[in-house]
C-alpha cells in the first residue's frame, strides 16, 4: 500500500469506496453456495423443497422453521456417524506414516553419504508426475491377492505410497537448509545419525512437518477415489466422502440429508484449516500442494 | 531447541549400558510382532470381537465370552478397539521399525554402519515408492499394451470412441477454462485485497474452500444449481436468479455444453482461493520502489498491472497455473458426483473410474491413465524447473 500524501481522510475514502465495494462483493458471491448448504441443512425437508433458503434469512427468528432433525437422521440412519469414525482411522495413520517415513528419508539424502543418492533423489522428484490413476489397477489387483482390499491397513499403505514424493520434496527442502555447522558440530560431539535427526532436526522442521501434515490429512480426509476403490462403501469401512457420495446416488434430490451431510464431512476440514491457517499458508508458499 | 548431548570421550560400558544393548535388540524384535500381528488384527473385519472373546477367557470369564459368541458386540464398541489398535500401529508402528532398525544398525562396525545406516533411512520411503508408484507405472503401460484388445485396440479406442472423445475435448475445455479462470480470477482478487482493510479477512473467505472436498463442494453446487419446472419456486440459487428476469428456468448439469461450464465453475471456486493466497505473497515480495517509479513516471494502474507487476511474479504465476493444471487433468469427483459423466460432461479421469471400475474393461482404462500420464508429464516438468529457478530442490 503507498501513502498517499496531501488527501483529506474523505477523498481517500472516496477512492477507495470503488474497490471497497468489489472485494465485499466478490467475498459475498464466493460464500454463497456454502451459506445456501448450511443454512438449508437445519430447515425441514419440506420447507426446503417449497421455498428458497434465503427466504429463511429473511425471517431468522421464527422458531418453527429451524430444526436439528436432519443432522440427527443422517448422523444415526444414514451412517454418517460411523463413517466419521472410518475417517478419523483412516486419516490419522495414513497422514503418520508418510510424514515419518518422509523426514527419515529427506534427512538421508539431505545429510548422509550413499551411493545413488543424487540418482534417487531424481527418480523421488520425477515420481510427482505419476498421477493416481496409473496405480489404480495393479494395486487393486495386488491387494486382491494380498486380500487387503476393504482394509484400513491397505488403504493406509496406499495414501502413503501416493503423498511421500511430495513429502520428501518439501522436507528436503527444509531439513537441507539447516545450517551446516549446527549439523557438524553435533556429529563432532559424537551424536550418532538418529541422535541429530530425533533432536536437532525434527524439531527444528516442526514448521515444515506441520505443514505437510495439514495438506495431506486434508487430501486423505476429503479423498474419494482411493476410498472408493480399496476400502469400499461397506458401512463398516465407507468414508465420509464416500458415503455422502452414496447418499447423493441413492437420495439425489433429498436435500435435508444432502446438506446436513455435506456440512458434516466439512466440519474438520474447516476446524483444521481455520485453526491452523498459519501453517496451512506458510505451507501454501513453500509449495506443498498436492497436485 | 534442543541442545545435543551425547557421551564424549571412549564409551564406557556399564551394567545400564549393558542391559540396554542386550534389552534393546530383544524389544525390538517384540515390537516388530507386535506390529505383524496387528496388523493381521486389522485385516480381518470380526477382529474385535475375536479378540474380546480370547482375552475373557484367558482371565476365566467364560460367561462373558459366551455372551459375545452369541451376541456379538456393538459395532461402536468394535469400531473403538479397532481405531485404538489401528492409531497404534499406524502412528507408533512406524516409528518403532525405524527405531528397532537404527539399534540394529548402530550395533554394526563403524564402517558397516555408514554403509547400512543411509538404508535404513531411505529403506522404507524406497519400498513404498516402489510398489505403489514404480511397479504400478510400469505395470499399466504394459497393461494397456497387451491386455483386452491389445495397444491398437486398446488406444484405438481412446481416440475413437465417441465418450471417450467428448472426455478428451472437455479435459482439454477444463485444462484451459478452468486453470485460466482460476489464475486470471486469483491476481484480480489478490491486487483489489491487498488495496483493502481487514484483507486477511476477506481472503479467508476466498480461500476457505479448498479445505472443502471435491464431493462437498459437488453436493453444495448441485443444490445452487437444482432446478424445478417452470412455475414451481426455483429453490436453487443459479435458477431463483436467472428466473427472477422472466425467463425459464435452466437445467444447467443437464443441457449441453452449458453444463461442462457449469462443472468448470465448481473447480474455479474451489482453486482461486489457492491462486490469490500465493500471487497476493508474490505481490507483497515485489519492491514498491518500482511500481511507485512508474507512477511518478505517468504510467496509468493498468499499465502498472500488466506490464510491471505480471512480468514481475511471473515465476509465482507459473507455479500456480501448472499445480492447478495438474489437479484439473485429473479431476474426477466433481464429475462423478454430478453428473457420472452423463450429458456430454464426461472427462478422462471419470472414465478411466467406469471402464475400470464397473466394466472392468483393464486394457481400455490402462490405456486412459497412460494418455493423463502423458498429459501430466510435461507440465509437471515445466513446474519443477520453475520451482527450481525459484530456489527449491538440490
Amino acid at each position: 500500500m503507498t501513502a498517499r500524501v496531501g488527501l483529506t481522510r474523505w477523498e481517500r475514502l472516496a477512492r477507495a469506496a470503488p474497490v471497497r465495494i468489489a472485494v465485499v462483493m466478490i467475498v459475498a458471491l464466493w460464500s454463497l453456495p456454502t451459506v445456501g448448504l448450511l443454512v438449508s441443512s437445519f430447515r425441514p425437508s419440506a420447507d426446503i423443497r417449497a421455498t428458497g433458503w434465503w427466504e429463511a434469512i429473511l425471517h431468522p427468528f421464527e422458531a418453527a422453521q429451524w430444526t436439528v432433525a436432519n443432522y440427527a437422521n443422517v448422523l444415526g440412519a444414514d451412517g454418517m456417524a460411523e463413517a466419521f469414525l472410518n475417517s478419523l482411522i483412516v486419516s490419522i495413520p495414513a497422514t503418520a506414516i508418510p510424514i515419518t517415513m518422509a523426514a527419515f528419508a529427506a534427512y538421508a539424502f539431505a545429510w548422509m553419504r550413499f551411493p545413488g543418492r543424487g540418482l534417487l533423489f531424481a527418480l523421488v522428484v520425477g515420481l510427482l508426475v505419476v498421477p493416481i490413476q496409473m496405480a489404480l489397477i495393479p494395486i487393486l489387483r495386488l491387494y486382491t491377492q494380498l486380500d487387503l482390499t476393504g482394509t484400513f491397513v491397505g488403504t493406509w499403505l496406499a495414501h502413503a505410497g501416493f503423498g511421500l514424493p511430495l513429502a520428501i520434496f518439501l522436507l528436503f527442502n527444509f531439513i537441507s537448509q539447516i545450517p551446516r555447522d549446527l549439523v557438524e558440530s553435533a556429529h563432532l560431539d559424537g551424536a550418532s545419525h538418529y541422535q541429530i535427526f530425533t533432536r536437532l532436526i525434527l524439531p527444528l522442521s516442526i514448521p515444515a512437518l506441520a505443514s505437510f501434515a495439514i495438506f495431506q490429512f486434508l487430501w486423505v480426509w476429503n479423498d474419494l477415489l482411493v476410498a472408493l476403490v480399496y476400502l469400499g462403501t461397506d458401512s463398516s469401512v465407507a468414508t465420509m466422502p464416500a458415503r455422502l457420495n452414496e447418499l447423493v446416488g441413492s437420495k439425489g434430490e433429498a436435500w435435508h440429508v444432502l446438506t446436513a451431510g455435506a456440512f458434516l464431512t466439512m466440519i474438520v476440514p474447516l476446524a483444521v484449516f481455520l485453526g491452523l491457517q498459519r501453517y496451512f499458508v506458510r505451507g501454501l508458499l513453500t509449495g506443498s500442494v498436492k497436485a | 531447541m534442543t541442545t545435543v548431548t551425547a557421551p564424549v570421550g571412549p564409551p564406557r560400558v556399564g551394567p545400564v549400558q549393558l542391559a540396554r544393548r542386550i534389552l534393546a535388540p530383544v524389544a525390538a524384535m517384540a515390537a516388530l510382532f507386535a506390529i505383524w500381528w496387528s496388523i493381521g488384527f486389522l485385516a480381518q473385519p470380526d477382529a474385535p470381537t475375536t479378540l474380546l472373546i480370547g482375552l475373557y477367557d484367558a482371565v476365566g470369564l467364560r460367561g462373558e465370552a459366551d455372551a459375545i459368541r452369541a451376541y456379538g458386540i456393538p459395532s461402536i464398541a468394535s469400531k473403538l478397539i479397532l481405531g485404538v489398535v489401528a492409531l497404534l500401529v499406524g502412528v507408533i508402528g512406524v516409528w518403532v521399525v525405524y527405531i528397532g532398525a537404527n539399534a540394529a544398525a548402530e550395533r554394526l562396525g563403524p564402517d558397516w554402519r555408514r554403509r547400512v545406516l543411509p538404508w535404513v533411512f531411505i529403506g522404507p520411503a524406497l519400498l513404498l515408492l516402489g510398489v505403489f508408484l514404480v511397479f504400478p507405472t510400469v505395470s499399466t503401460v504394459g497393461t494397456s499394451l497387451t491386455e483386452g484388445g491389445g495397444l491398437v485396440e486398446n488406444f484405438g479406442f481412446v481416440f475413437s470412441d465417441r465418450d471417450t472423445l467428448i472426455a478428451l475435448r472437455n479435459n482439454a475445455l477444463w485444462l484451459l477454462l478452468a486453470t485460466g479462470g482460476s489464475v486470471a480470477l486469483g491476481l484480480v482478487i489478490a491486487t483489489l485485497v491487498d488495496r483493502v482493510r481487514r484483507e486477511a479477512l476477506a481472503k479467508t473467505f476466498i480461500f476457505l474452500p479448498l479445505a472443502i472436498s471435491m464431493v462437498g463442494a459437488a453436493v453444495i453446487w448441485r443444490f445452487v444449481y437444482a432446478w424445478q419446472p417452470p412455475g414451481q419456486p426455483q429453490i436453487g440459487i443459479a435458477n431463483a436468479a436467472w428466473t427472477a428476469t422472466g425467463s425459464d428456468p435452466v437445467a444447467w448439469l443437464q443441457v449441453a455444453p452449458l453444463n461442462t461450464f457449469a462443472l468448470i465453475l465448481i473447480m474455479v471456486w474451489l482453486q482461486t482461493g489457492f491462486a490469490m493466497v500465493i500471487l497476493s505473497a508474490a505481490i507483497k515480495g515485489m519492491p514498491w520502489e518500482v511500481i511507485e517509479a512508474a507512477r511518478i513516471d505517468g504510467a496509468r494502474e493498468s499499465q502498472i498491472f500488466f506490464r510491471v507487476v505480471v512480468p514481475m511474479i511471473r515465476g509465482s504465476i507459473i507455479t500456480v497455473a501448472t499445480t492447478i493444471a495438474i489437479a484439473v487433468l485429473k479431476v474426477f469427483d466433481i464429475v462423478f458426483v454430478t453428473t457420472g459423466g452423463r450429458f456430454e460432461t464426461e472427462v478422462v479421469a471419470n472414465r478411466m473410474f467406469t471402464e475400470f471400475f464397473r466394466f472392468r474393461n483393464f486394457g481400455h482404462a490402462a490405456a486412459l491413465a497412460v494418455v493423463l500420464f502423458v498429459a501430466v508429464v510435461p507440465i509437471m516438468i515445466i513446474n519443477v524447473r520453475n520451482l527450481r529457478r525459484q530456489g527449491f530442490g538440490s
